[in-house]
């Protein structure tokens, strides 16, 4: 859970700062997206990099799903009676229970997701067009519910990053000493909210009109 | 006060088992919980009924033999609190109480809220221990042990193996109970020479006996009688890659 | 010794099929309450002779030993898994033995030596104060109130060194100083800091040391452990203690076990006055059916009253618990001046309080011992001038000390010790004086045993709280763990291999004495079960209590206790005729279980009043309100009580075997804590 879970961090990582280049322009945005094709060339051939790391992501969440519905069978195992009474959280952290059916809802979004952005599907412009426009398109003011339906995701991965990331952390057995382990509380806290609002800067500002 | 309880009623391990309302009168609240319930069970035997079996001894908080989850939350609401420790004056007159078992596989019913905690001891068993035959001891002082690592041992060392850390995880995970060994023992010098091998065999041993995953959700910490530091579980987990790696 | 058990009656149940209505003859109908014969005096005759300091060494070198091949031939049981037995059963399953493991618990981790708060003594002398074997050996035999034997308490003295390194060697996470050495405490009013503790849960940490040792014996195959076991009866056969009945609590079936030796390690009795700080399943039956089989009782009166406790708040009490004596560092004791004066603590000025430990012991104050303050508490209480609900307490006010050293200061001290209190009292101490009241702590009595730890039952080793050996008539703040974790992991693993090492001769058990346990068991169970009256086991239990509490507590008469013994065996009677135990005798019968304990309680409860009627002096805890100086204080009578009272049962009544106390090294004085 918590190496493929990292893997997808990274990635997200990655993802968001290709995202804001949208703000220096559909040239630059656009380049990007080129680039991201031909990196390597022309000793390597077209869209390497971009394979590795599809099959690689891909990898990740089938792995990623696959822990955490043995996780929950596992669970459902040990508990074969449930309580009558409503279990009533005493740690707190809304993060944590939003893990398993944030989980579901970040994984339709990303089927939303790719058929938007990647294969432009469904997205106005098709997926002909230039990545640019494609993202212009997707999130026009006349679309708010796929805006909405976007920040709803986010606000999701980010919550699903906070718990995710400290948790990993725990499981890697590296928050034994309080410093050590405040510090990454707040260094989860911190990635995942930078993480948020990287994602969302670009759809807010189409939609709001800053960018066009 | 006058309060309703609803308490699971299992006759035995083969039983279904089903949740049976009762009213009680007059409760002080002064009583503890399980003087409430002694005051119930009173009326039960009198009345010719089964009075409610459930797990308890030395009733201040040490021996973990008492346990059910109340209204939800194992031990009751009241934080830092075993159930024997609960007193009535937390509740408003009036009030539904629900009460049932620790729910978990490993923790089958044996009857009512009596739950079988062997599991735990098989834990222990697989490596819980310090290997140092009576008499074979050297001089208590030949090992200074920092104040500090003796501190955090003891803060591991506090626990009182109830269960409440299971009963309350959405997984059913043992790993606070696990890991609060672990921490401790591993703390110290003396742990030390076995500290790989235990960490491996008890880890193994908890999963055998079909305690749910972590999830790192705290709920065990929330919930433990005796506070035992969520930190011990990162403890454990990294003792647990330590060994595996060897 | 000699022993026929074939001559005795079966003392349960007279009649196989009871029914309800018929007429029951009692268990034990002595012809006149209080009436006891005196027999033959006993002696120990195992510990050596000469100094002292050598007398273990002897013993060690005189002892037989098994061969280590035989040893896993050889089966014994223990009963009970606290300090004593949980680290019995661990040293023996190491030495190589079969060892079969009881508890009544659900594990053996639950034995109520966990609720041990304050320490463990051990003469290290770390603090370079003066300490020293001899000084501890010194302070308990005369904290002991001179009834107790020199060369246990000697021994004992020696050992206790060694259980401080086997603990600290398992991982118990005793109290550390900066320096990473340990850390230790003056305790009980000794005036050396030899008491090491874990914070205030000394007997959680060394208890789960002894439980851990205990689990890897099981894992190693050396101990079979039975949980959730409850152990009914003795089967002795050739005159000796060859094996047990016990009920498994689970499935209720009742089982025979039978070994080579049998130990018993299983407690003290204080639970017979229903509200005690032991446990709620603290009980007599495994020592009572000992003693009925053979095993002397030694000095059953002495009952050891903690003065810190939290007082009764009702009549639901189920149990009573301990606050750490180390509060009376820094609390100072008062009541009211005046008689019933009901005005809230704060607005009683302090010229109309009462400091009355401070007043009548100027020289130790608030510290003086167990004994002295919980009768001090008792007499005020009697005046008129106790608080709280009933009149039943006092008040221990920090208002000075968190004056003096501000109240982080205490909170540091003794946070835990108020929270607990506020839990249970619901009143925050830190503003309204704590109140306290004496309550059951401790029994110094048990069944008696020789220097090797064996009864007066070949074969039957009885170690901890469960044996009258060590404490004498008043046992000192952190010795319980100290004495029951010397008998298991020192003591009873060496003296033991003595008589194993005879084991070829013992022959088989007989059939006859396996059956005529087992339908002991059987009998009595059946008959709790028919009875089918009108009260609950625990209301005779409480009523039991009562009595107890107020004719045999802490302060003793001649008039009170004829009066228990006029009420107990009345009570015992409409018991049996009038009980009421629900359910069946299969599976899960918690109301059987306390019923079994109940009976059990009753027949102890009049050997009880019995031993302290007859010991007409005051010594330690055992308070005879005839026998007292000019100033109230506990007058002993070493001219006709310097002995053990060694109780034997027999259908006829009990009969009294005198061990007359020898003290060579430590001169008989008076105690005085002016």
């Amino acid at each position: 859970m918590a190496v493929t879970g990292a893997v997808l961090v990274l990635f997200l990582l990655g993802h968001m700062l290709g995202n804001l280049k949208i703000f220096l322009g559909a040239g630059s945005f656009n380049h990007y997206a080129d680039w991201l094709r031909t990196v390597g060339s022309p000793a390597l051939p077209d869209r390497t990099l971009l394979t590795i790391t599809e099959i690689v992501l891909v990898l990740a969440v089938a792995l990623h799903m696959w822990a955490a519905v043995s996780l929950a069978r596992r669970a459902a195992k040990a508990r074969p009676v449930k309580y009558a009474a409503k279990r009533r959280s005493q740690a707190g952290g809304y993060a944590t229970r939003t893990m398993r059916y944030g989980g579901v809802i970040i994984v339709l979004f990303v089927i939303w997701h790719l058929l938007d952005m990647t294969f432009g599907t469904v997205n106005p412009e098709g997926g002909d067009a230039t990545p640019y426009d494609r993202m212009i398109a997707g999130f026009q003011p006349g679309r708010w519910w796929v805006g909405l339906f976007y920040l709803v995701a986010m606000v999701m991965i980010g919550l699903h990053l906070r718990h995710g990331l400290w948790s990993a952390f725990q499981s890697l057995g590296l928050t034994r000493r309080p410093r050590v382990r405040n510090a990454l509380r707040a260094g989860a806290a911190v990635v995942s909210a930078v993480l948020v609002v990287g994602f969302v800067a670009a759809p807010v500002c189409i939609m709001i009109g800053v960018v066009k | 006060m006058n309060l309703t309880l609803k308490i699971w009623r299992q006759s035995g391990s083969s039983d279904k088992g089903r949740m049976v309302t009762y009213r009680v009168e007059d409760v002080s609240p002064d009583m503890s919980f399980l003087e409430m319930l002694d005051v119930l069970n009173e009326r039960l035997i009198l009345e010719g009924d089964d009075p409610v079996a459930f797990d308890h001894d030395c009733r201040e908080g040490i021996c973990g033999m008492c346990g059910m989850v109340i209204n939800g939350v194992a031990h009751g609401e009241q934080r830092a609190t075993t159930t024997c420790q609960l007193h009535m004056r937390h509740f408003e007159d009036g009030a539904v109480i629900t009460i049932e078992p620790w729910r978990a596989a490993p923790f089958p019913v044996i009857k009512d809220l009596v739950v079988d905690r062997s599991s735990f001891d098989r834990i222990i068993q697989a490596g819980g221990f310090v290997s140092v035959p009576a008499g074979s001891a050297p001089d208590a002082h030949a090992v200074p042990v920092p104040k500090e690592d003796a501190d955090a041992a003891f803060d591991a060392a506090t626990c009182i193996g109830c269960g409440a850390c299971v009963a309350a995880c959405p997984n059913g995970s043992a790993s606070l109970f696990t890991a609060a060994k672990i921490t401790h023992l591993g703390l110290l010098p003396q742990g030390q020479p076995e500290r790989d091998s235990r960490a491996r065999a008890m880890v193994e041993q908890m999963d055998a006996e079909g305690f749910g995953g972590c999830t790192n959700t705290g709920e065990c910490t929330a919930v433990c009688p005796k506070g035992i530091p969520f930190d011990t579980i990162a403890r454990m987990n990294a003792d647990y890659l330590r060994s595996a790696s060897k | 010794m000699k022993f026929r058990r074939r001559q005795q009656q079966e003392p349960v149940a007279p009649s196989p099929s009871p029914s309800p209505s018929s007429s029951v003859s009692l268990p034990v109908s002595p012809p006149r309450p209080g009436t006891y014969r005196t027999g033959e005096p006993i002696r120990d005759t195992k510990a050596p002779s000469g100094p002292v300091e050598d007398r273990w060494d002897t013993r060690r070198f005189q002892a037989k030993l098994v061969n280590p091949a035989n040893k896993r031939k050889l089966t014994v049981i223990v009963v009970g898994t606290g300090l004593a037995g949980g680290s019995a059963a661990a040293t023996l399953g190491e030495l190589g033995y079969k060892v079969k493991s009881f508890c009544y618990q659900d594990s053996p981790r639950r034995a109520h030596s966990i609720a041990a708060q304050g320490g463990i003594n051990a003469a290290k002398n770390y603090r370079g104060d003066g300490d020293s074997v001899y000084r501890l050996f010194y302070d308990t035999v005369k904290g002991g109130d001179f009834r107790a034997r020199e060369s246990n308490v000697y021994r004992l003295a020696q050992v206790s060194v060694n259980i401080i390194d086997q603990a600290v060697a398992q991982g118990v996470p005793f109290a550390r100083e900066y320096g990473g050495l340990l850390d230790t405490r003056s305790f009980g009013g000794a005036q050396v800091s030899r008491t090491f503790y874990a914070r205030g849960q000394t007997g959680q940490q060394l208890l789960l040391g002894a439980y851990q040792a205990l689990e890897r014996q099981i894992a190693a195959g050396t101990v079979e452990m039975h949980t959730r076991h409850e152990m009914l009866e003795i089967v002795v056969s050739g005159g000796r203690a060859r094996g047990v009945v016990v009920r498994d609590m689970v499935t209720g079936e009742i089982e025979t076990h039978l070994a080579d030796a049998v130990v018993l390690a299983t407690g003290g009795y204080g639970n017979v006055f229903f509200l005690s700080t032991n446990a709620k399943g603290c009980n007599t039956t495994a020592i009572w059916r000992a003693h009925k089989k053979g095993a002397y009782f030694g000095n059953p009166c002495f009952t050891q009253i903690h003065p810190t406790c939290i007082p009764v708040s009702g009549d639901y009490q189920s149990k009573l618990t301990l606050m750490s004596e180390s509060l009376r560092n820094d609390g100072r004791v008062w009541v009211p001046l005046r008689k019933g004066d009901g005005r809230a603590p704060a607005d009683i000025p302090e010229d109309e309080r009462d400091y009355y430990l401070e007043r009548i012991y100027p020289a130790f104050g608030n510290l003086v011992p167990r004994d002295i303050a919980s009768r001090a508490a008792k007499n005020v209480c009697d005046e008129g001038r106790g608080v709280g609900p009933g009149g039943l307490g006092v008040y221990l006010d920090f208002a000075d000390a968190i004056a003096r050293l501000g109240r982080d200061a205490v909170e540091k001290k003794y946070g835990n010790l108020f929270e607990m209190y506020e839990r249970i009292t619901g009143e925050n101490p830190y503003e309204v004086p704590m109140r306290i009241y004496p309550a059951v702590h401790y029994t110094m009595g048990g069944l008696w045993v020789d220097y090797d730890l064996q009864s007066t039952i070949p074969g039957l080793f009885v170690i901890g709280e469960a044996n009258f050996s060590d404490h004498g008539a008043n046992r000192l703040g952190a010795s319980a763990l100290m004495q029951g974790l010397a008998d298991g992991y020192f003591v009873l693993p060496t003296t033991i291999g003595d008589y194993l090492a005879g084991a070829g001769a013992f022959g088989p058990v007989e059939e006859d004495d396996v059956a005529e346990a087992r339908k002991a068991v059987q009998d009595r169970i059946d008959r709790l079960l028919s009875v089918n009256g009108t009260r609950t086991a625990d209301s005779y239990h409480r009523e039991l209590g009562r009595i107890m509490w107020d004719y045999c507590g802490m302060e003793r008469t001649e008039e009170s206790l004829r009066k228990a013994l006029e009420r107990i065996p009345e009570l015992r009677e409409e018991f049996w005729n009038n009980v009421k135990v629900p359910g069946d005798a299969e599976g899960l019968n918690q109301a059987l279980e306390r019923a079994g304990r109940v009976a059990d309680f009753f027949e102890l409860a009049e050997l009880m009043c019995v031993d302290a009627l007859h010991r007409t002096e005051s010594c330690g805890g055992h308070f005879r309100a005839e026998s007292q100086d000019a100033d109230g204080e506990a007058l002993r009578d070493d001219e006709n009580f310097a002995y053990v009272a060694a109780w034997e049962w027999t259908p006829d009544g009990p009969v009294l075997h005198k061990e007359e106390l020898d003290y060579e090294y430590v001169k008989m004085t008076q105690r005085s804590y002016k």
